[in-house]
């Protein structure tokens, strides 16, 4: 079980967070974490690249619905880049699909940032 | 023996006992996805199955008070698996079998259980925090 979680910036005042692995209840606090200290430092335009995520669960649903309230209060958002299938599906059957903006590559979630 | 009959052959009994803590929940996700690729289940009713029982072991932690253990018991049938999940502590109610607790007691789990409802065939579940969580799943081969 392992999650990795690379934050880099990006043009155009994006930031982008890469993530890795599995987010379960065990690693989604330290995506939350990450999420955080971006916002803390005043980034509310986020994309969230879950391409390398093989699992996600509803607590690291949750991480991600807490970070697009947050980026909202203050005018920004976070796009999502994800390509599994299975993960889309979650996204799918919960309604998260009409919250976020999920796009199929990186290119196109932080075009929509713009 | 018919089709009917066959298909909820019972093929085998597997349980798991593991701490109640966020580390060990893949280790239930990987044991019951483990016992799950014995059956006909293709790749997708596998990731639903994983999710389903780490939804239920994430909801018997956050109810589980300080040492605790989560019991899982998987029973196989030739195109079925029913799992139940139940934190170590469980009783049941008088009435025996698992039911749905009231919409307030399980606020806070909202999405799992969702999760849960969604993805598995059948749920029946308990989560009362005097008595303890307990689910029980069942997902059936191409439903």
């Amino acid at each position: 079980m392992d999650i990795k979680v690379h934050v880099r910036e990006s043009e155009d005042d994006a930031y982008v967070v890469e993530l890795g692995g599995e987010i379960d209840v065990y690693t989604s606090p330290k995506v939350k974490d990450a999420i955080t200290e971006l916002i803390d430092q005043g980034h509310y335009n986020l994309v969230i690249n879950l391409e390398k995520v093989r699992y996600i669960d509803s607590t690291g649903l949750g991480v991600l619905i807490g970070g697009l309230k947050r980026v909202r209060e203050h005018g920004g958002t976070v796009n999502l880049v994800c390509t599994n299938p299975q993960i889309k599906k979650i996204f799918d059957i919960t309604g998260l699909v009409k919250i976020f903006g999920i796009f199929d590559d990186e290119a196109g979630a932080k075009k929509a940032l713009a | 023996m018919n089709a009917a009959e066959r298909s909820i052959e019972h093929l085998g009994t597997v349980e798991l006992r593991i701490p109640s803590k966020p580390e060990w929940v893949a280790v239930a996700r990987l044991a019951v996805a483990a016992i799950a690729n014995r059956l006909p289940f293709s790749v997708e009713e596998i990731e639903d199955l994983k999710l389903g029982i780490a939804e239920a072991c994430t909801i018997c932690i956050q109810h589980s008070a300080g040492e605790a253990t989560i019991d899982i018991t998987c029973d196989a049938a030739v195109s079925s698996l029913r799992v139940e999940v139940r934190d170590g502590r469980y009783r049941a109610s008088s009435e025996g079998a698992p039911k749905r607790a009231p919409a307030a007691a399980v606020e806070g789990e909202g999405l799992g259980i969702f999760l849960i409802q969604a993805l598995m065939d059948n749920l029946e579940y308990s989560v009362d925090p005097a008595n303890g969580a307990q689910l029980v799943m069942t997902k059936v081969v191409g439903a």
